[in-house]
């Protein structure tokens, strides 16, 4: 039995359909001409995308996911990546549960991180603050970080470090010099991928974003609560092309299944 | 490496950065568990099991638990129902573009649930893809209600989950012995004979965990069951997330998420089991 077969492939194509059917839904959407959601649109043009450009409240928030992602991938990389490095070439004692606790936030659903978030954050007076909200995505990215780049330094060939030590490379000098370059790659694509995970994130910011501070997937919320036009559907094209730009470098540079699926 | 002892001080940032902004917050929501909330609406301060009682003493409380399970079972099983077959095919296909057929399947994941729940909306909304669909063959005279009802919620959630039981079962898969499955053709057994006697049986393990993942996560899911529902479907995590912002009632809010992660750990142990179980 070689291949899948025309009963397998032609369920599998029906299955894709599915998955595939929201997506593309949502660009023809965003080309309609008409004032409310209809399918298909009676007729075409750019009006949604020249409302988009216009529109105050959703740009700003989209500046605000920008800077926040930004911060969160830099601290994230910052914190997350010297762990990962310990725990991928350390060996001490509690090294299996100390993995363990470093990948617990992984565990917890995000509704129930963010009530926790928005418990903690409010006497403090972070909720709706760049700071909260840059906290708050890191409780979902430094774990990722720490599971991605342990396995990622794992699995580097340990004979160029070993040969860098043996001829007098001090432990940082190895670190800097063969570990991290040789790491290049899953670096990048982790830091694509929390980027990625910081931008989307959605149920965290719900708790602790306000009307000072909300980041877009909360505009968009809360856009899709109060009307049904097309608006949306022209943002997502943006979102869709950006996120597909990020997918294609991390697939090139280690391969997409491999990045999220441990 | 000579250095190797001081290694583990490289942990601290990152152990910091969990024990304050995860371990700490997680502990502070177990102790609002413990608060009451006072005649006007205030907490009060306690150690008391007051709050607990009354939340579970409320019928609206098991009402939402029964809505919860029954939304998650259906969904699971929709996912599972188109998950299964798709993974099976990438397992098997020899196709070039197999590499990107397994991107593709697990792309929604990586792009926004807003998005993807506005493009349902398109879809099942009153002027939809399936009303204007149905109505220009003549099936049907008025649109049909999709969306905000369980209807939508229930396939919103399930294409959600898709992804994540997709990558599980083709982790499951990976153990599938194909030998045996050829063994079965070669003695003479037809395709779906095969199918059901031989690759089902075998894959039951990847099916459990694939399932018990797919619950978990539509039992914790917000934002499908939130605007997909519009308004009019209850769930615990709907529940949890209004006490908490718009009725500011952080003790309910506490009590019942606690609830709920009790319920999701009960769900994990007996999947895990049963799939451990079943490997045997």
């Amino acid at each position: 039995m070689n291949g899948a077969g025309p009963v397998l492939s032609g369920l599998a194509a029906l299955v894709y359909a599915v998955i595939l059917a929201p997506i593309i839904v949502v660009v023809t959407l965003a080309f309609s001409a008409d004032s409310f959601i209809l399918f298909p649109p009676s007729g075409y043009s750019l009006r949604w995308f020249q409302a988009l450009a216009a529109h105050a409240p959703l740009l700003s928030a989209l500046w605000l996911s920008v800077q926040v992602a930004c911060v969160v991938t830099l601290l994230s990389l910052a914190v997350g990546v010297p762990a990962a490095l310990a725990l991928a070439k350390g060996e001490f004692r509690g090294k299996d549960a100390l993995t363990g606790f470093f990948l617990a936030p992984l565990l917890l659903p995000t509704l129930i991180t963010g009530l926790a978030l928005l418990l903690f954050f409010t006497p403090m007076r972070l909720t709706a603050t760049l700071p909260g909200l840059v906290l708050g995505h890191m409780t979902v990215t430094v774990p990722f970080v720490i599971r991605m780049m342990t396995t990622a330094l794992s699995n580097l060939p340990h004979d160029i470090e070993a040969a860098a030590a043996t001829l007098g490379a001090t432990p940082f000098r190895v670190v800097r010099r063969v570990t991290l370059p040789l790491a290049t790659p899953g670096l990048i694509a982790c830091a694509c991928l929390s980027f990625l995970l910081s931008f989307d994130e959605t149920v965290i910011s719900l708790f602790i974003s306000g009307p000072r501070a909300s980041t877009l997937p909360v505009e968009m919320v809360r856009y899709v609560e109060g009307r049904t036009d097309p608006l949306i559907a022209a943002l997502s094209v943006v979102l869709i092309v950006a996120t597909l730009i990020v997918v294609v470098a991390v697939e090139r540079l280690v391969g997409v299944a491999r990045a999220i699926g441990k | 490496m000579t250095g190797s002892r001081r290694l583990p001080l490289l942990l601290l940032p990152a152990g910091i950065f969990v024990l304050a902004v995860y371990v700490w917050p997680t502990l502070l929501l177990l102790r609002n568990a413990f608060n009451e909330v006072g005649p006007t609406g205030a907490m009060v301060e306690a150690w008391s099991l007051k709050t607990a009682t009354e939340t579970f003493a409320d019928g609206f409380t098991i009402e939402l638990t029964l809505n919860s399970l029954q939304l998650s079972l259906s969904a699971t099983a929709i996912a599972l129902a188109l998950s299964y077959p798709l993974s099976l095919f990438l397992f098997r296909t020899d196709s070039r573009f197999r590499g990107l057929l397994a991107v593709i399947a697990i792309l929604p994941m990586l792009i926004s649930g807003v998005v993807r729940v506005f493009g349902w909306l398109a879809i099942l909304g009153d002027r939809g893809l399936v009303n204007t669909l149905l109505q220009s063959l003549g099936l049907i005279s008025a649109p049909i209600k999709l969306v905000f009802n369980w209807t939508g919620v229930t396939i919103g959630l399930a294409e959600s989950i898709m992804p994540y039981m997709i990558l599980a079962l083709l982790a499951g898969f990976g153990q599938l012995d194909r030998t045996l499955e050829e063994a079965s053709r070669s003695l003479g057994a037809s395709p779906l004979r095969t199918f059901w006697r031989v690759t089902l049986p075998l894959s039951l393990p990847a099916i459990v965990l694939a399932a018990g993942l797919g619950f978990v996560l539509s039992m914790s899911a917000y934002i499908t069951p939130k605007l997909l529902g519009g308004g009019r479907v209850f769930v615990l995590a709907t529940e949890i997330f209004e006490q908490a912002t718009t009725n500011t009632n952080w003790p309910v809010a506490a009590v019942l998420a606690i609830y709920t992660l009790g319920l999701l750990l009960l769900l994990l142990v007996v999947s895990n089991l049963l799939a451990r179980g079943l490997k045997r």
